[in-house]
């Protein structure tokens, strides 16, 4: 049994667990996740960890409550208890130098790249985050990214928030040669954003919805900038033994357990990424529709 | 008044009383029930009681055979326990999935001539396991504490088997398993039909009773490296038993289709995760309506079986090679046909066809015929041109094997590995680091449980004798 310390609401439907796992605490490193199953009946489901405090013992996720089991795993609180928390796994991430490194994240896939701003900054890198949402209430850890970032991008499809657009649009924006030319005319005191829009992008990480994940790479193949992206393809075991989370990387089929979770943008087949997500579609709505129907009866 | 051998010559073999099979084929309960007392000292009595026991050369884990079978036959089931026991950490679990036909009953003087049955060896240690896990009191048999602190990698046979072994002899055994429960392929792989879970359960309690402490959700190269074990955890030795690894695919056209499985997967959903139970369990499982199974060995049949209980019309087996060349179980083999599955023999898939949404709608596979004798002295299946044709199915399984899992052999770089990834050992079960010590799949490649089982009990040996030469860590 695994104890939720605290658990704080990002959003409605968004919520940070600090979680005692201190075996897993110990080794953990940027971009790595861990799979956890709340009960004796659940399912296991792969989570990235957002944080790790190591002398404390405890680890960060943040979850959105979109299925069954991440729906339950929401309404939990500090003093529940989680089944099984298992990791840590999946490969650290490859920490680029670069003069600028960017940071994409969309909804909670912000929870997977927030963890790499401190570590690219330590290393030298000059470090924005792009983040968005549909709307307002869906941009999260925007003030945690200011912490560590020298710039943060907000950006809703909407306009409620920040910038107007996706994420996409923002990192158009960031990467296009002749605003670059442009902007690093003005003098730096008078453009708080002056510095990010000095340095060529040079490295994209992301992080997100499967088509958002596909719009950037595409968006930095013509320009030749490295792009990495943190993969979610349905998991069982999570070391290898099941397979089920194989996707095609180059043509090559890799498993993004072991071999991942974090793969070069420009090889991934997205489109077969996206199908097999929905394998387990009429399932997953099953399994709503059944929690749905237990809680009208509990009511 | 014991009986003379033309007495006991002249009773046949008692069969084991099983589930109908157009019952059993729908549920997920044993199909063998198991003898009840009458019949097995009827079946003990078979045994001639060999001075020269061949049997018992046949045993991975050296069971005293004749001695277990005499006790049975005079209805001393304590006694017959025990020497099992002694023998063999896990009985319940080799008395129902050991290939005795090829082992001990292979060997058995019974077996030999035309009608020779042997002695049904298997159905007894399982008869006098379920006895024992009922009746008999374990912790008398263990040694008191050494102070020596040995950490098993993984649950599965190997594994537990040497924690039984080692803790037996009175050492600190911590089992460390990936996983959120214990038992390894036999939990994940083998379906209850086979093996009940309850009967793993028991097993790992008679272990636990016996002072050997199990971990899960620890991953060995990754939650902990075997040098933080070693150096920093206090651990004397560590035996490494992780298991095969990768499910292999077969490298055709079609294979991320949703509706393709590697037997590993579907396998776990359906017997770890209890996906058979869904909704009641949270974990979904493709039920297909024509299930294409590929693999000839325990695996596929345990596949193609689970398909068919899961509602499968049609279940069918596609095999590259022919029925003399499949590595599965007779039995195995046997109960399938009983149950209903179409065997496609001598048939190799060369692609998987999908439909426009993503779905698998077919196995396209082509006609082969046996050719001149290969590498492991089989006859090679060569494909014949033109025989292209196509079984409908709406679920594929791949049961083709599995190559070395990575995960803690590339965080112990001082681990000699062979040229396929997994560990090499020595005789004694020694890997090339010292007091590290290996067995089972992660060592064999694929195997057997018994195999598995018969390296664990050779490493606890090895690591007894090891330990034996220095102090524990923890007096230094």
């Amino acid at each position: 049994m695994f104890r939720i310390l605290d658990a704080r609401q990002l959003a409605s439907d968004v919520k940070c667990f600090r979680i005692d796992a201190p075996l897993v605490a110990r080794h953990r490193q940027p971009g790595q996740f861990v799979i956890i199953r709340l009960s004796e009946t659940g399912e296991r489901i792969p989570l990235t960890m957002a944080n790790a405090d190591r002398a404390a013992g405890t680890i960060e996720l943040i979850v959105k409550a979109i299925g069954k089991t991440t729906r339950e795993l929401c309404k939990k609180n500090a003093g529940d208890t989680i089944s099984d928390v298992m990791g840590p796994l999946g490969n650290p991430t490859e920490i680029i130098k670069a003069a600028h490194a960017v940071l994409v994240g969309g909804g909670v896939g912000t929870a997977v790249i927030y963890p790499l701003a401190q570590t690219l900054r330590d290393g030298g890198s000059f470090v924005s985050a792009i983040t968005g949402g549909r709307t307002r209430e869906l941009v999260v850890l925007e003030a945690e990214l200011r912490n560590v970032c020298d710039v943060v991008y907000a950006c809703t499809d909407d306009g409620s928030y920040g910038f107007r657009g996706t994420v996409a649009d923002k990192l158009r924006e960031l990467i296009d040669p002749a605003r670059r030319r442009r902007e690093s005319s003005i003098a730096p005191e008078r453009h708080a954003n002056a510095g990010a829009a000095c340095r060529p992008v040079e490295v994209v990480y992301c992080a997100g919805p499967v088509p958002m994940m596909k719009a950037i790479a595409e968006l930095t193949r013509p320009a030749g900038i490295k792009t990495i992206v943190s993969l979610n393809p349905i998991m069982v075991d999570g070391t290898g033994m099941c397979g089920g989370c194989r996707v095609t990387i180059d043509g090559q089929a890799k498993f993004a357990c072991v071999d991942g979770p974090e793969f070069d943008g420009h090889a991934v087949n997205f489109a077969e990424l996206a199908d097999r997500l929905t394998a387990y579609r009429v399932q997953e709505k099953l399994a709503l529709d059944r929690m749905e129907h237990e809680c009208d009866m509990a009511t | 008044m014991p009986l003379t051998a033309r007495e006991r010559m002249a009773i046949a073999r008692q069969k084991m009383p099983e589930r109908a099979p157009d019952v059993r084929n729908r549920d997920f309960h044993e199909v063998n029930l198991g003898y009840h007392q009458s019949l097995a000292a009827l079946e003990a009595d078979r045994c001639l009681q060999c001075k020269d026991s061949k049997c018992v050369g046949g045993c991975p884990v050296g069971i005293d055979i004749p001695g277990f079978l005499e006790r049975v036959s005079a209805g001393d089931l304590k006694g017959a326990a025990e020497l099992l026991l002694a023998a063999n950490a896990l009985p319940g679990i080799t008395g129902r999935v050991c290939p005795q036909e090829e082992q001990c009953e292979q060997l058995c003087i019974r077996a030999k001539g035309k009608n020779g049955q042997p002695v049904a060896i298997g159905h007894l240690e399982r008869f006098v396991a379920d006895w024992a896990r009922e009746n008999l009191d374990i912790r008398q048999l263990v040694a008191p504490p050494t102070g020596y602190r040995v950490a098993v990698v993984g649950s599965g046979p190997a594994g537990l088997t040497c924690s039984g072994e080692l803790a037996r002899k009175g050492h600190d055994v911590t089992v460390f398993e990936a996983l959120h429960q214990p038992g390894g392929v036999l939990t994940y792989g083998i379906p209850e039909f086979r093996l009940p879970n309850h009967i793993i359960d028991a097993e790992v309690d008679r272990l636990r009773q016996m002072g050997v402490k199990i971990v899960c959700n620890v991953v060995i190269g990754r939650t902990f490296t075997i040098d933080e074990l070693l150096k920093e955890e206090g651990y004397d030795a560590v035996f490494v038993a992780n298991g095969a690894g990768l499910p292999v695919f077969m490298n055709i056209p079609g294979e991320n289709l949703k509706g393709v499985y590697s037997a590993n997967e579907y396998l776990t959903r359906s017997n770890l995760m209890r996906a058979y139970e869904f909704p009641r369990f949270d974990t979904p499982i493709i039920r297909g309506e024509r299930v294409a199974v590929v693999g000839g060995g325990n695996v596929a049949m345990d596949s193609v079986r689970t398909a068919k209980r899961l509602g499968a019309k049609e279940a069918t087996l596609v095999y590259r090679r022919s029925r003399a060349e499949m590595p599965a179980r007779v039995e195995e083999v046997h109960h399938a046909e009983d149950e209903g599955i179409v065997f496609e023999l001598l048939c190799n898939p060369i692609r998987v066809l999908g439909s426009e949404d993503g779905w698998v709608r077919g196995l396209q596979c082509v006609r082969m015929e046996l050719g001149e004798p290969d590498d492991s002295g089989r006859r090679r299946p060569v494909p014949i041109r033109g025989s292209e044709f196509v079984i409908d199915s709406d679920l594929v399984i791949m049961a083709i094997g599995t190559r070395a899992n990575p995960l803690l052999t590339s965080t112990t770089p001082d681990l000699k590995l062979n040229k396929w990834g997994y560990i090499e050992v020595d005789e004694a079960g020694a890997t090339s680091k010292p007091g590290v010590y290996a067995g089972g799949d992660i060592a064999r490649g694929s195997a057997t449980v018994i195999l598995a089982m018969g390296d664990g009990k050779r490493a606890a040996a090895s690591i007894d004798q090891y330990l034996r030469g220095r102090p524990p860590t923890s007096q230094r």
